[in-house]
């Protein structure tokens, strides 16, 4: 069960947040009121009256819309395509022949009165995520919405567009229009909420005022006090472990990706990289562990040179990883909880051979890690793929852990884990960091590389732009992140 | 506001490859125009090539000796390649790039028509009358395709279409009936195919060929014991009518080809300028598009996702049928077991070689069509060159059609994928 016996009322004009972690129901909640799913029990009331919404055509008729966390948008259509689809303005009656000039004229009236700057004619997939977003929500109130629902609008965001986000809701409300804001990031809440309802296991547990302090709000939200910091010491870096000079790679479309990226990660210490999503940190971590081709630059685990070596080679000669994408790269989500913690060296003693598995040593193997790092399972035989998104990502931090290690690559580790996951993998790492191994972590979530790194290497469009403290103040970070470095931009005055 | 954002930035944009898709197509050009003029041009004998307009070698031709129209053609196609190559007109890459082949052909037919001559009228109705199934069965799958639905399965509509339309017009004994039949019998397969495929989320690739399998053994068995041992009751359907509109008929040329035609050949084009418009400028086609593109998209602004896929599920084995039809009611006089031997899966690599558009598939049925016709005209002119060749040359462009050699296909983003709510 997702949702159990949740009550919720917004009121005109008010910002009304819903907390929760990864996996409360938040969003489940929210389709319901939408029309994606159909409540077993219970009543949606707009405006005093009762209402059903068996589709989001529905909702939409009742004056509500959405933007859900991954966009809603065809890559291939033009923004107005895009914002007229569902709502087509037509001529020549039941031919329903697009007059194109009118939907046209309308994105740009709404964009124009609710100062939301988009270009009607561009395709969306040419788009930045900021823009993108703004076409959603233009798409929203073209359809004159008076309730508008933003599922985690801002995981895709930069600090920067973070604020311009916060800037319209702000507008919005104004205008007399309410707004749902589900998200699980405590400052944003607290930035921008009139009132705070915490949902937790499908239940509403708490609601709050925006002057609830963060650490208060954080334990409503996971049911028990909980530390916001990584509690680490300061580090005591070695020798140096990876060295990447002038790395060059290309994405999946052929597209450079990485443009000549210097960085070394010393013994004993935390390497956070940072960056906007799809400033090339994917393919950077890629091209080190063989999964991509290099284009260009070399690649040095301390003697060893990782350019051209295989990915098993390169996991063989002591390096760890986290891939950002678990369910697709980190584990076989049909496989058991025993068989993922061995994938990587299932044919290698003690586990087996080139010929047969010891199912038995595989086992005890199992039943040591289930404690030692504390996963959560039925049994050592349950498939992964039923397993929490935290505790799943606890079996692949087992196993990463369970060779000897050099160099330690954990790719956006806490994505979609709950908050007791995240405390307890943050420190696992921060304890691999102090026996001595190099530690490269990259996420999107600017608190988490602020929380664990030693130093932060901000990446912008393939580039390291900078390395600076974590205790840089997060503007200065936020701006790096947009690609801001203090000097004037190439091609301004 | 800080509106200093990652939009205002100068755009960094990836040096572009030297072997971009003009260089390319350029080089492959320059390679098979250049090969053209000198294997054609040494081989073809100095004769004259004519091109008549009449049926038989006397009267009005466009002629030209066969060695100096080999290596003219040659070598223009080679200049189309060296433009494209050198990059000197990006803006026509597409018409270059098809006055290119077609100055390939001509230098072909040059040596081979040399001494000999080609009825043009014939040579022109033969293409498109051999297109015409192809034209039909492709449109059929750009409506599925462009809704998110596979259909491999165009082979089986055909054989049903053209079975019913035997059957049922020759015991109606209505050419018309007939034709409703061919469009009935698409829709049962496309009915299987879609309630299969949309309500039950079978892979769509297996459900089609099975289906082809099950339309193969059906209208084989019915035709045994039903048709072959009382053909007059069941196998001698009526013929569609030959229609002819004063003075546009008089054209030359195109005139016979166009005016003097019958019904199927004016549903054909008609239907390819209205699926060409309906999805491009209409409602149905914007949401059919999105459906296709992004079901999930279109689910959350109220389109009914799997009622679009049915829709265009359905027509399309309207079209498919209607497809059927020329089997039995134009081309021949009577159905016969597998008579349509693979025209379905020509439809189908025409539909990709035509990159899922109306206009593209359209162009490409004419292509292979005319690759059919040639292999004919080259049997009876006892060329040295085996006409299996251009039997083969469908597949073969649709290979390098696919492998990416003529640029990306790229087929809708959810085509093949069934659509589940939440």
């Amino acid at each position: 069960m997702a949702n159990d016996h949740i009550d919720i009322t917004v009121e005109p004009g008010e910002v009304h947040a819903l907390l929760g972690e990864n996996g409360a129901g938040k969003s489940t909640l929210m389709n319901q009121l939408y029309g994606l799913l159909q409540p077993d029990e219970g009543q949606i009331v707009v405006n005093d009256e009762p209402r059903v919404f068996k589709s989001p055509r529905d909702a939409i008729s009742a004056g509500i819309g959405m933007v859900h966390q991954h966009f809603m948008l065809v890559p291939v259509f033009t923004v107005a395509e895009n914002i007229a689809l569902g709502a087509e303005e037509v001529r020549g009656g039941p031919l329903g022949w697009l007059d194109r000039r009118r939907s046209r004229q309308d994105v740009i009236e709404t964009s124009r009165k609710y100062g939301l700057p988009v270009d009607p004619d561009a395709l969306v997939e040419d788009l930045p995520v900021g823009a993108q977003q703004r076409v959603e929500i233009v798409k929203a109130l073209t359809r004159e919405v008076d309730l508008l629902i933003l599922d985690e609008p801002t995981a895709v965001l930069t600090p920067q567009e973070t604020e311009e986000l916060l800037a319209v809701m702000r507008s919005l409300t104004a205008m007399g229009k309410s707004i749902v804001f589900i998200t699980h990031k405590l400052k944003e809440v607290k930035a921008i909420a009139d009132r705070i309802t915490v949902v937790r296991r499908g239940k509403i547990v708490g609601t709050a005022s925006p002057d609830t302090s963060e650490d208060e709000l954080a334990a409503l939200m996971v049911g028990r006090a909980v530390s916001l910091e990584v509690q680490k010491t300061p580090a005591e870096p070695g020798r140096t472990v990876l060295k990447v000079t002038g790395l060059v790679a290309d994405d999946d479309r052929g597209i450079r990706a990485v443009d000549g990226v210097d960085l070394e990660v010393r013994a004993g210490e935390v390497l956070g990289i940072a960056g906007v999503q799809g400033n090339g940190q994917t393919e950077l971590v890629e091209a080190v562990m063989g999964l991509r081709e290099v284009r260009a630059g070399t690649i040095r685990l301390e003697d060893d040179d990782l350019v051209g070596m295989s990915t098993k080679k390169v996991l063989r000669s002591g390096v760890g990883y986290i891939p950002e994408d678990r369910s697709h790269d980190g584990v076989v989500k049909e496989f058991s909880v025993a068989e993922n913690l061995v994938l990587d060296m299932y044919d290698h003693a003690p586990y087996g051979n080139a010929f047969s598995i010891d199912l038995s040593r595989v086992g005890a193997n199992a039943q040591e890690r289930i404690e030692q790092f504390d996963i959560r399972c039925q049994s050592s035989s349950t498939p992964v793929g039923t397993l929490s998104g935290g505790n799943q990502q606890k079996v692949v931090v087992a196993r990463e852990m369970s060779r000897p290690l050099r160099l330690f690559i954990a790719s956006q580790p806490t994505r979609g884990v709950d908050v007791g996951s995240i405390e307890f993998i943050h420190s696992r790492i921060i304890h691999e960091r102090d026996q001595g191994t190099a530690v490269l972590v990259v996420s999107s979530e600017l608190d988490e590389v602020v929380g664990l790194a030693d130093r932060i290497a901000v990446m912008y469009r393939g580039r390291i732009l900078a390395i600076v403290s974590p205790d840089t103040p997060r503007e200065e970070i936020g701006l790096l992140m947009a690609g801001i470095t203090g000097d004037t931009p190439e091609g301004e005055k | 506001m800080s509106t200093a954002t990652v939009e205002n930035l100068p755009e960094v944009v990836a040096p572009e490859p030297f072997w971009t898709r003009q260089r390319r197509l350029g080089l492959a050009l320059i390679l098979i125009g250049g090969l053209a003029a000198v294997l054609f041009g040494s081989l073809a004998p100095g004769e004259d090539a004519r091109f008549t307009l009449s049926e038989d070698s006397e009267g009005a031709a466009l002629s030209i000796d066969g060695q100096f129209g080999a290596i003219l053609f040659g070598l223009l196609a080679a200049a189309a390649g060296g433009v494209l190559f050198a990059g000197l007109a990006k803006r026509w890459s597409n018409a270059l790039l098809s006055a290119g082949i077609l100055a390939f052909v001509l230098s072909f037919l040059c040596w081979q028509v040399a001494g000999e001559f080609m009825p043009l009228v014939d040579t022109t109705d033969g293409t498109l009358q051999l297109a015409l199934p192809l034209i039909l069965g492709a449109l059929a799958g750009v409506l599925g395709e462009r809704s998110g639905v596979v259909n491999v399965a165009i082979e089986g509509q055909f054989l049903m279409g053209a079975f019913g339309g035997a059957l049922i017009g020759t015991m109606a004994g209505s050419v018309w009936a007939g034709l409703i039949s061919a469009a009935i019998g698409g829709v049962i397969i496309a009915a299987i195919l879609a309630v299969l495929s949309i309500r039950y989320l079978v892979d769509q690739t297996v459900v089609g060929m099975v289906l082809n399998l099950f339309a193969l053994g059906i209208t084989g068995f019915l035709y045994e014991r039903l048709m072959q041992p009382d053909a007059q009751t069941y196998n001698q359907p009526p013929q569609m009518p030959e229609w002819r509109i004063p003075g546009l008929a008089d054209i030359p040329v195109i005139g016979p080809v166009l005016f003097e035609a019958n019904l199927l050949v004016w549903i054909a084009l008609a239907l390819v300028v209205l699926i060409h418009f309906g999805l491009s400028r209409t409602r149905w086609g914007l949401r059919t598009r999105a459906v296709g593109e992004h079901p999930t998209a279109a689910d959350t602004v109220g389109i009914r996702v799997r009622g679009l896929r049915y829709l265009n599920v359905l027509l399309g084995g309207v079209v498919a049928g209607i497809g059927g039809a020329y089997f039995t009611l134009v081309a021949t006089g009577s159905f016969t077991k597998n008579m349509t031997a693979g025209a379905g899966f020509i439809a189908l690599a025409a539909l990709i070689f035509g990159r899922f558009t109306p206009v593209g598939a359209f162009g490409a049925a004419l292509f292979f069509g005319f690759a059919q016709k040639l292999a004919t005209y080259l049997g009876a002119i006892e060329s040295p060159v085996p006409s299996q060749f251009l039997n083969m040359l469908p597949y073969l462009a649709t290979l390098i059609a696919v492998a990416g050699l003529v640029g990306r296909v790229r087929a809708p983003a959810a085509d093949g994928l069934p659509y589940v709510k939440g």
